[in-house]
């Protein structure tokens, strides 16, 4: 069966709030039904059928087509089914996904898969900052699923991460994997200053050495270590670019020894 | 009762009797094929039975770099206990002291199932606070360091407790050679079979048991039905012609591939005939009050 199909008919005039269509929502539901619902942030009130052409199909597959970066909260707390935004996306992107996919082919504002929990985020153009992070006050962001950006992603990416597992094919911004309590963060590129700021465990592995690194993490020798092969192997239907530079001998810092220190920096040799 | 024989094999109509059994198993690997090897040799010594080794252990099949987790040569090892605890306790035992001190090996699960035991949650504690625990598809591993890098270990394995243990042949020959030489064959075509090992030395044994003794204290005694030189003194199971016993033990994931590997022992035996191996096949039980399940010879003719 075709698509659930949700078409942009303009750049809407305030930010729109679409954590209501999720598959699970709108399972069952009419188009007439689906043209109801409000999707406003302000005090004006503003429906689906305001701002979107609705063309019914199946909804365990919803197809956001013109994506706009107004559209906030893409998949909010999503559990199944499948999410496809052709064109860009706002804030909060995949924020407390739990299971499904949702894919991206644009950029993705600040907040893409903030404290999810589970399912798989594709970003295929560039992130904004604090991917997979807390909001303001939480104590913790991603704590699992599968989270990847074929561009770059802006400053602390994966910020107080627990668990799960981000790739970013270009570059970090500064402050990479700052506070990470666990999980793995990988980035293809070089990142920005000071990656793994204040990490307690674990892994950020940088494809390029970074123009800063902060003097709280300890050299520990390059090694070639069967844990890294086991996730190039996961890894390697996601990402070809993060299997590849697993698999290559990495150096190890252990840190930051500003805390805990039991998280860990792999670098390639290749710079 | 008509007797059964086949190219010129005597075959008892009797019946092995098995018992239910809890099994795991673990993928080990390594480098290089023959350290994955070793580390699984090593942690199925001192495995033969659980009379007195607490489990009955073997390798199960080996696989090449491209079947296994990490990319790298691998063997599968299965473990089979009477209790639970009992399996549990084993596994963290051997794996600990001969996988986890193996050369750059690595230990996964080699079973799923819903019910599982503890692999590296029970290991990990080596690591004294430096171990690291990572999940990702679906699977929980820890990382322990150790001197020559790390430890990789799948936090859990499976637990199967419909394993079945004491499938057996009984390989009688006219020559302590000949003998030897079909159950050599046996063992050799049991060792191809999926899911079962043989754990006694090379698969086979020698000391064929019966269950309790004239001494109190002892559980299990030399079977001296089947003894060839007290064919006189006892109530004898054997021919006059009959000089040398042998048996094979199989403990197997299932009824299935227990009685398949029954049927590959008797088929090798059989093909290799009775001027150069055996004449005779049976099997052992205790009149069929304590075992589940019963592997009738005469249903698994080749």
């Amino acid at each position: 069966m075709r698509p659930l199909l949700l078409t942009l008919k303009e750049r809407p005039p305030q930010r729109l709030d679409l954590s209501g269509l999720l598959p699970e929502l709108l399972a069952e539901k009419s188009a007439a039904e689906i043209a109801r619902i409000g999707v406003e942030t302000t005090r004006k009130p503003v429906t689906v059928g305001d701002v979107f052409r609705v063309r019914t199909g199946d909804a365990r597959h919803i197809r956001i087509e013109g994506g706009c970066d107004r559209l906030d909260w893409i998949g909010h707390g999503m559990t199944s089914g499948e999410i496809v935004v052709e064109g860009d996306a706002g804030s909060q992107a995949g924020r407390l996904m739990a299971g499904g996919t949702l894919t991206i082919t644009g950029n993705a504002g600040p907040w893409a898969g903030s404290a999810m929990r589970g399912g798989e985020i594709e970003i295929r153009g560039s992130a904004g900052e604090r991917l997979g992070g807390p909001l303001p006050g939480e104590t913790a962001g991603m704590r699992g699923g599968m989270l990847i950006v074929r561009g770059d992603a802006g400053g602390r990416a994966a910020d107080r991460m627990r668990r799960g597992t981000i790739v970013v094919e270009g570059r970090a911004g500064a402050w990479a994997g700052s506070r990470m309590i666990a999980g793995t963060l990988i980035v293809g590129g070089p990142a920005g200053p000071l990656p793994g700021y204040l990490m307690r465990r674990g892994t950020i592995v940088l494809g390029a050495s970074t123009a800063e690194m902060s003097p709280t993490f300890v050299d520990c020798g390059t090694h070639e270590l069967t844990a890294l092969r086991l996730l190039a192997a996961f890894l390697a239907r996601y990402s070809a670019r993060a299997a590849r530079l697993l698999r290559r001998p990495l150096r190890r810092l252990a840190g930051d020894t500003a805390v805990l220190g039991k998280g860990e920096i792999f670098l390639s040799g290749r710079t | 009762m008509r007797e059964l024989t086949a190219n010129g094999v005597r075959i008892d109509n009797t019946f092995a009797e098995a018992f239910g059994m809890r099994a795991t198993a673990v993928v080990v690997t390594a480098d290089e094929a023959r350290w994955a090897r070793q580390a699984a040799i090593t942690m199925t010594g001192f495995a033969t039975s659980v009379i007195g080794c607490g489990c009955e252990a073997g390798i199960d099949r080996n696989f090449t770099a491209k079947e296994t987790p990490d990319g790298r040569p691998g063997v599968r090892v299965l473990l089979f206990a009477l209790s639970t605890g009992e399996l549990q306790k084993q596994l963290a035992a051997r794996v600990g002291q001969c996988v986890l001190t193996s050369p750059g090996s690595a230990c996964y699960a080699g079973l799923d199932g819903q019910e599982r035991l503890k692999l590296g949650s029970a290991l990990r504690y080596f690591g004294d606070g430096w171990q690291i625990s990572k999940r990702f598809g679906g699977k929980h591993y820890w990382r322990i360091p150790v001197l020559d890098g790390e430890f990789l270990c799948e936090a859990t394995t499976g637990l199967s407790k419909q394993a079945v243990g004491g499938g057996n042949l009984l390989i009688m020959g006219e020559s302590r050679r000949a003998t030897l030489a079909a159950a050599e064959a046996a063992a050799a075509a049991i060792a191809r079979v999926p899911d079962v090992i043989a754990p006694f030395p090379g698969g086979i044994a020698r000391s064929g048991s019966k269950v309790g003794s004239k001494y109190k204290t002892v559980k299990a005694s030399t079977n001296d039905a089947y003894c060839p030189t007290l064919k006189g003194a006892v109530t004898s199971a054997l021919s006059e012609n009959i000089a040398s016993v042998l048996e094979i033990v199989i403990d197997g994931l299932t009824v299935e591939a227990v009685a398949a590997a029954m049927r590959a022992g008797i088929a090798a035996i059989v093909k290799l005939g009775p001027r150069r191996g055996a004449v005779r096949i049976g099997a052992g039980n205790y009149g069929g009050k304590l075992g589940p399940h019963h592997f009738h010879l005469k249903d698994l003719l080749p």
